[in-house]
């Protein structure tokens, strides 16, 4: 990779993208997905701040939750019209 | 070309109008607020093919020129005191960002108490925020540099934002005749925004995050420093492009007047400077080697200039219309350090002066000007700092 000023990009980046920082430590509570309650509205892919929630091309599953990279905001919790999404305390043995 | 006489306010909209700026986000302060009321005029007329962002503060006025110019977009804003202050986080992270945003500041006093005259503590006050900062004298100077700025932030070997400022009332609202250039002569000076590393869904990379001490923050930083003294030469390179289409310069870092053979220089910046041209004028008339430097470029700073204006004169006075409570004025204490290293210093005295947009007048100027040529005799200063025409009262 990179060794000096010499041979840095002018800007402050790298060539990775946001992926390699696994941002799903930082999380308290961890959201649950009650695939039984949502009617894939999609909102919360919509609200998710972290884009940490996946939703299939077709549009006809329900939305997956990246926990690599979700920070538990409870901001698709909040925002779910149908209460399907449960913020759960994450505890060390899990 | 045509001529019209404009306000320096208008001459900054019609700069960024020239320039092409493609994302304005401003919020109105006085006395700002005609610069951006007319490029609203001219978005809304569709005279000019930009975005306008309506933001709740300067800060997010800034916030949002940086990333629009981070996609490859020219942007522009204008603000001026605690406008100015209140983008300080996001100053310093245009230039830590390399987005060369450019800005109008009119220069204009720190409350409290409350003015809203002429003062350079707002723009001396972002001095290690990584802008390069031009200070104007006459509206035509405030358009051209605007033209010009934007040519050498954008240059690849520099890639840093500028500011310009404005004293207010003297340049903001006063009308003066300005050239406004024929628009295809603009674009051939000017080409469109290209940066090297710009945000693009097809090809993401990840900007601005973590750096470890182990790992390149400072050898960024020191990137924005080789920049930065880049800057000086291209700088010097874009006005004579500039004069050769245009017929115009400004006077590059340090515009010198009259300083071939002076004993004695006053280094000012900003519109006194053109009331010291005229004083420097009558003294000149009755054989007195006095001179002005006006400083326009106050980052980088031009030590170079100063060096070689100091080899050969006698004193220096420097005008500050702002003060570093602690220890004197921010030109004055740039110019002597400039000269620390080398030999024969002259005599450097800081004079602070025009505080809180107090008029500088030809009156003010003589009184400097003959206290410095009595150093100049004497061999010594009176004093290091003195503050100008001072109300004492007291008994
Ligand atoms: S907001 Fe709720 S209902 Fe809508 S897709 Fe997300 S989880 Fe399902
Ligand atoms: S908790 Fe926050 S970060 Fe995690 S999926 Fe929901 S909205 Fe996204």
């Amino acid at each position: 990779m990179f060794k000096g000023y010499k041979d840095l990009p002018c800007v402050p980046m790298t060539w990775d993208t946001t992926l390699v920082n696994m941002t799903g430590g930082w999380r308290t509570y961890k959201p649950i997905l009650d695939e039984e309650k949502c009617n894939k509205c999609y909102i919360c892919w919509k609200f998710c701040p972290e884009a940490a929630i996946d939703v299939d091309d077709e549009l006809k599953e329900v939305p997956k939750i990246d926990y690599d990279h979700c920070k538990g905001c409870a901001i698709c919790a909040n925002e779910c019209p149908k209460e399907a999404i449960e913020m759960v305390e994450e505890s060390i043995e899990d | 070309m045509v001529k019209k006489v404009i306000t320096g306010n208008y001459a900054s909209s019609y700069g960024a109008k020239l320039a092409r700026a493609q994302v304005i986000a401003a919020y109105p302060i006085t006395p700002q607020t005609s610069v951006v009321e007319k490029i609203a005029e001219f978005v809304a007329s569709g005279e000019m093919e930009a975005q306008y962002i309506k933001v709740e503060s300067e800060h997010s006025a800034m916030a949002a020129c940086i990333t629009a110019s981070q996609t490859g977009a020219r942007t522009f804003t204008a603000t001026s005191a605690h406008g100015l202050t209140l983008m300080h986080e996001m100053l310093i992270w245009a230039s830590g960002a390399r987005t060369p945003v450019l800005m109008t500041n009119v220069n204009r006093a720190m409350a409290p108490p409350w003015s809203v005259w002429a003062d350079h503590l707002d723009s001396v006050a972002q001095r290690d925020t990584g802008w390069i900062q031009y200070y104007c004298e006459s509206n035509q100077e405030v358009l051209d540099t605007i033209i010009t700025a934007y040519k050498v932030g954008e240059s690849r070997d520099v890639l840093l934002p500028s500011f310009l400022t404005l004293d207010a009332f003297y340049l903001s609202h006063t009308y003066e005749t300005v050239d406004i250039p024929d628009q295809d002569e603009v674009d051939k000076f000017l080409p469109s925004f290209d940066p090297p590393y710009k945000f693009d869904v097809e090809d993401p990379h990840l900007f601005g995050s973590l750096s470890f001490p182990h790992q390149f923050y400072m050898e960024w930083r020191y990137q924005i420093s080789l920049s930065m003294e880049k800057a000086r030469e291209k700088i010097l390179e874009t006005e004579a492009e500039f004069k050769k289409i245009f017929g115009r310069s400004h006077g590059g870092l340090l515009d010198t007047y009259r300083c071939d053979d002076a004993e004695v220089v006053l280094i000012a910046a900003g519109t006194m400077a053109s009331t010291i041209r005229e004083v420097v004028d009558w003294y000149r008339d009755k054989g007195v080697k006095v001179g002005l430097a006006r400083l326009r470029v106050f980052r980088p700073f031009p030590v170079k200039e100063v060096r070689e204006l100091a080899e050969s004169v006698d004193v220096i006075g420097v005008l500050d219309r702002s003060y570093s409570f602690g220890y004197g004025g921010a030109f004055f204490a740039e110019t002597a350090g400039a000269l620390y290293n080398v030999p024969d210093k002259p005599l450097i005295k800081n004079y602070v002066v025009g505080i809180g947009g107090r008029d500088v007048t030809p009156d003010t100027v003589s009184g400097i000007l003959n206290n410095a040529i009595s150093l100049k005799d004497k061999g010594e200063l009176d004093q290091e700092i003195e503050w100008i025409e001072l109300k004492e009262g007291g008994d």
